[in-house]
């Protein structure tokens, strides 16, 4: 059984009794520490430029060209905070309880109260570093209710509140840059973790420009390396996010936990044709107004304007009549899904559904409409080339963010001793969905404010101790294994580019791991990851060589990575014979057909311990309880 | 639709470089440019020939990874919109596509049309930031920042770092980047303690990398996030005020 | 900010220290600077200068009058004769000076910054012609200015005989044909210039309010339109005998 070391006492007051309790590295000692940071975004970089404020000498990678381009800039919503500036009702406790219960209570409640307890923190912090927040007339700080939240505690810095945050991020990670505490290393992959005497010693990593493969080794490693939803291949994610970090940290004993929770966003642009290669989100926010429907003969044919209210079948609203076409994300997203199943699909692939936003242009106007999602409705007609005040938008839902990752304690340390993970590279705080605005929350909570903490706690008893050195043997394995992938891939010359398999791949997972899964269909993917897995080894064709820029041969690897992944995804999925959050199995639904926790069987988090390719992996797990949350069914009738 | 691509291919940073042509068919007006691209290099793998390297990431327009020259123009012929961003029906069928990286000394070609725009995060680190550890910042509401104040600073703060200004500049000049992080942490309450300091440290790093304006303002146009040469005079105002006080209290 | 202790070092170096404006000079930003100050004082020049040559069309008589009072009535008896004209001159030289050293080591700069230039063919958007031909319209202005000076200033190559007055040697020189077109085109090229220069030198002076932004391509337009209007008037006036 798995031992989240959650500090014991009442929960308000754990993680302040906590941070007495840990053991101090005290100032002048702190620069005897190397740490390594791998991954520069919210997570990554708030933790690297804090642990380098705090004295460490801090070591930070990069695959970006720059630290400022990791996918947390992508975020366009908000960031929560328990701030309660409005006076709504809002407190610590009131988005901790939201918190688990949108999680579907699937999350460890003292991580999540600590995180509604420096999300407060956070908001101080990002302001004091100049983040443009939106504000009202009086110049304090804007807030919306964002998601479905009954309070307004969103802070927003126009559509591009993840830009803003990973660019505070940024440049506070350059000033520490400038003050020599912080090493920023850009354009190097890492490719393996280097465990010694059951620690983490070190990285490997490559030089995507050069190819050069480099050892480092310091006395933590910490992994903010994002999420996986990119295993889906078509997903919400930029290109080059993937799971190769934090996967070879499984690899190497750091055990995975609840991969199967992915968090499919409902309002994102369907494809338009094979060749796709990533989808758009368009912000929740669009939901406030538009409304959802569906013709409700699957052969209509005429254009969306012209079918008559009679015609339409408004899906959301008729079925959830409390909340209509507000409902959770999981919940819009699976309704979606069985509309285009039942053939009602609209546009020219018939792969999405209406967000119609004519009644919002009759009832506010259009200019009203044109101030709160102008800039959407652009991007949308740039993207499709159809003008959404004129037809209705067309929105499928695609995958998003993955609530699951590598399993870490209160401390946020994985099983491996010094190996750390934050952000959404790890499993933490989400549960089994996580709410809107609540991952830049994530985020930053556990760079600034927590991992600075909890990792003195592991360094303090290693005074006096130097980072293993890089000549070690685990060393030259590790380099050697590295070296030995990437020319396999170079030998290969099969036939099939790696883009073609990351697609099929990506197919079967969509098709049964995606928005509802079935012990048959489950079974049937896990035959056939496997063999296309082997397809991939022996058909592959990377070209050009392993001393330039070469990004078919950088994709090989993390595809390879994606496919142990998903078969991984698959058996979670299949093991957990219960509907939570984001993950829908068929057999576990109520009678109107929502999910159906099982909570006597399945209130755990499943940890999975790498076995080696083709042998199976032993699920760990770590019982969920519940002091401060009752657990009850969501319902949103 | 079919177009006929010149794209210019360079082996490595010193390697000498050429324009290439390749045929792009089939291509559906609805997919994006970079789509577009990826096909190419589909094609290309097959025939047992190296794919093209591009700089591209998010393709949402918020990453500032992608970029190139097409036709002559930074980002291509749509204003305001990222190479990421660009659709196929953007261009006619038959079109000849001309693509070429940035140049600029400041941003050295690495690879094809990938270039080293690490220049930008010098400046950055020469004092782009407000010195605020950890931890010890008052409450956010503390110190109301008007609305106009707070609106003009996100407008500057849009930036994405492609480099695009830079590209599009006839002079090479870094201006509109560096601008526009100076104004948006000089207008800024927070940001007024390091004002001078940070004004004239950013300026000096920018010019040991870049040209020098002359205000033909190739650079707005060219910025897909719209950032106004505003910030431009904003920023030679304040260096000259910067050089002035800075030498006072030196 | 950390407490100066070492207060009486300062002092010293502040005394031995470059002066402000040679400090400002050495950057980009610094040069752009004063090359808009030196264009604001080229501005109020060929503003006057525009202005004072309109008394061609009062006759000889006004002409030469006004030309006296230049060398002569600027501020005198405070000033020796000739004082203040020989003072502005000096102001016009050194900013000609700063502006020309300028523009050739920012051009120099900017070179250094792109040294391969786009193979492919560049579409630009906003710079306009003005903008980018900034050297070479300044250039020709500078060479008509040289000769603009050997004519009429030192009388060098002026077709007029000795001792003519000043009246008699501007109708003589642009009486020749080529002369006339020579000061045609350095006008023109003048004009160019100032469309862009004038409304550049806002941007590189700082001088920016959003509420008044849009007047600045105004003026530029204005201005130009008045000071080359003017002066291409000149030459047109004595080809078609409307001077002589």
């Amino acid at each position: 059984m798995l031992d989240a070391k959650t500090p014991e006492g009442p929960i308000e007051t754990k993680w302040e009794n906590h941070k007495f309790d840990m053991k101090l590295v005290n100032p002048a000692n702190k620069r005897k520490f190397e740490i390594i940071v791998v991954g520069t975004g919210l997570a990554g970089a708030s933790a690297a430029a804090t642990l380098g404020e705090l004295g460490y000498r801090v070591k930070a990678f990069t695959y970006h060209d720059s630290a400022r381009r990791a996918h947390s800039i992508a975020a366009q919503g908000g960031i929560n905070a328990a701030k309660n500036y409005h006076s709504d009702g809002d407190s610590i406790f009131r988005l901790f309880y939201d918190t688990v219960k949108g999680g579907d209570y699937r999350s460890r409640e003292a991580n999540v109260y600590r995180l509604a307890e420096v999300s407060n923190n956070i908001i101080d912090q990002c302001v004091a570093q100049g983040v443009p927040f939106a504000r009202e007339y009086g110049g304090l700080l804007d807030n919306r209710s964002f998601g479905g939240a009954q309070v307004s505690r969103t802070f927003y810095a126009r559509g591009q509140t993840g830009q803003q945050l990973l660019l505070g991020a940024y440049q506070a990670l350059s000033r520490q840059v400038k003050a020599g505490t912080v090493e920023l290393h850009t354009g190097l992959e890492m490719l393996d973790v280097v465990v010694v005497d059951g620690k983490a010693a070190g990285i490997i990593v490559r030089d995507l420009n050069t190819g050069e493969i480099s050892r480092h080794s310091a006395h933590a490693v910490v992994l903010g390396t994002g999420g996986y939803s990119n295993a889906f291949y078509l997903s919400t994610m930029a290109m080059s996010s993937n799971v190769t970090a934090a996967w070879r940290a499984h690899r190497k004993g750091a055990f995975f936990a609840n991969p199967c929770f992915t968090q499919i966003h409902p309002t994102a642009i369907p494809s338009s044709d094979e060749f796709q290669s990533k989808l758009t989100l368009m912000s929740e926010s669009l939901r406030n107004d538009g409304r959802i429907w569906v013709p409700k003969d699957p052969d209509e044919t005429r254009a969306p304007g012209d079918i008559p209210e009679e015609d339409r079948d408004y899906y959301l609203e008729v079925k959830y009549p409390a909340f209509g076409n507000l409902v959770p994300r999981d919940v819009a997203s699976r309704n979606a899904k069985t509309q285009v199943d039942a053939g009602k699909g609209v546009g020219p692939l018939k792969n999405g559904v209406f967000l119609d936003f004519a009644d919002a242009i009759g009832r506010l106007g259009r200019d009203a409409v044109a101030d709160k999602y102008g800039n959407l409705f652009e991007m949308y007609e740039r993207i499709t080339g159809e003008d959404p005040y004129q037809v209705p938008m067309r929105i499928y839902p695609a995958p998003h963010y993955t609530m699951g990752g590598l399993w870490v304690d209160y401390h946020l340390q994985t099983t491996i001793p010094g190996l750390f993970a934050i952000g959404e590279a790890n499993f933490s705080d989400h549960g089994a969905n996580r709410l809107g605005a609540s991952a830049l929350m994530q985020g930053l909570a556990d760079g600034y404010f927590v991992l600075p903490y909890t990792i003195g706690d592991y360094l303090a008893p290693q005074l006096g101790s130097t980072p293993v050195d890089t000549s070690a043997s685990e060393f030259d394995q590790a380099e050697a294994d590295v070296k030995a992938q990437v020319d396999r891939f170079l030998a290969t010359n099969g036939t099939r580019s790696v883009d073609w398999f990351h697609r099929e791949l990506g197919k079967i997972l969509w098709d049964h791991c995606g928005m509802e899964r079935s012990e048959a269909g489950l079974e049937k993917a896990l035959s056939e990851i496997p063999a296309l897995r082997e397809e991939f080894e022996q058909d592959v064709r990377v070209l050009g060589s392993a001393e330039t820029l070469n990004s078919s041969l950088e994709k090989a690897g993390r595809v390879a990575d994606f496919f142990e992944l998903a078969e991984l995804m698959c058996r979670d999925a299949l093991t957990r014979r219960e509907s939570c959050g984001g993950h829908f199995r068929v057999e576990s639904q109520t009678e109107e057909g929502e999910a159906l926790r099982d909570d006597d069987d399945f209130a755990h988090v499943s940890a999975w311990e790498w076995t080696g390719q083709g042998s199976e992996p032993v699920e760990h797990r770590e019982p969920l309880e519940f002091e401060y949350v009752k657990l009850t069914q969501r319902s949103y009738k | 639709m079919n177009l006929t691509l010149r794209v210019w291919r360079q082996a490595g940073p010193d390697a000498p470089g050429r324009f290439e042509t390749y045929e792009a068919t089939d291509i559906s007006p609805d997919s994006s440019f970079l789509e577009m691209l990826d096909l190419v290099n589909e094609d290309l793998i097959g025939q047992g020939e190296e794919p093209i390297e591009f700089m591209h990431d998010c393709r949402e327009g918020i990453c500032g990874t992608c970029g190139m020259m097409i036709n002559g123009r930074a980002h291509g012929p749509q204003s305001m919109t990222a190479t990421c961003q660009l659709h196929m029906r953007t261009f006619q069928d038959g079109d000849e596509l001309v693509l070429e990286p940035w140049r600029a000394s400041g941003f050295p070609i690495v690879k094809d049309l990938v270039v080293d725009r690490s220049a930008f995060d010098r400046i950055i680190e020469a004092g782009g930031y407000i010195s605020i550890d950890t931890g010890s910042a008052p409450d956010a509401n503390l110190i109301p920042v008007a609305k106009q104040d707070a609106d003009l600073a996100m407008d500057a703060a849009a930036c994405i770092g492609c480099g695009a200004c830079v590209a599009a500049c006839p002079n090479g000049a870094g201006q509109l980047f560096t601008s526009a992080k100076l104004a948006q942490l000089n207008t800024l309450p927070q940001g007024q303690p390091e004002r001078y300091e940070r004004t004239e440290a950013m300026v000096e790093v920018m010019e040991e990398h870049f040209g020098s304006c002359t205000n033909m303002g190739e650079c707005e146009a060219a910025c897909p996030k719209g950032i106004s040469i505003d910030f431009i005079a904003m920023m030679n105002r304040d260096y000259r005020k910067a050089k002035f006080r800075n030498r006072r209290s030196a | 900010m950390a407490t100066k202790v070492s207060h009486g070092d300062d002092a010293a170096t502040g005394s031995r220290r470059t002066p402000f404006l040679v400090e400002l000079y050495r950057s980009a930003l610094g040069k752009k600077y004063l090359m808009a100050i030196s264009g604001i004082v080229f501005m109020g020049y060929v503003l006057a200068h525009m202005l004072g040559n309109l008394k061609l069309y009062q006759g000889p008589e006004e002409f030469n009058k006004y030309a006296e009072f230049l060398r002569e009535g600027l501020l005198t008896p405070i000033l020796p004769e000739s004082g203040m004209l020989n003072l502005l001159r000096l102001v016009l030289l050194v900013s000609l000076v700063v502006h020309v050293v300028a523009a050739v080591q920012l051009t120099r700069m900017n070179k250094q910054a792109r040294p391969e230039s786009y193979r492919s063919k560049r579409d630009y958007v906003a710079a306009d012609f003005a903008s980018r031909t900034m050297i070479w319209t300044g250039t020709i202005v500078l060479l008509f200015v040289a000769y603009h000076l050997a004519d009429l200033t030192w009388g060098w190559v002026n077709p007029a005989e000795a001792g003519a007055t000043v009246y008699d040697k501007v109708v003589a020189s642009f009486s020749v044909p080529a002369v006339a077109a020579f000061y045609l085109v350095a006008n023109l090229a003048l004009g160019v210039h100032l469309y862009h220069g004038v409304w550049s030198l806002f941007q590189s002076l700082g001088i920016n309010n959003r509420r008044f932004n849009h007047w600045r391509r105004a003026l530029a337009v204005g201005f130009t339109v008045v000071v080359v209007g003017g002066n291409l008037s000149f030459p047109i006036a004595v080809q078609v005998g409307l001077i002589s």
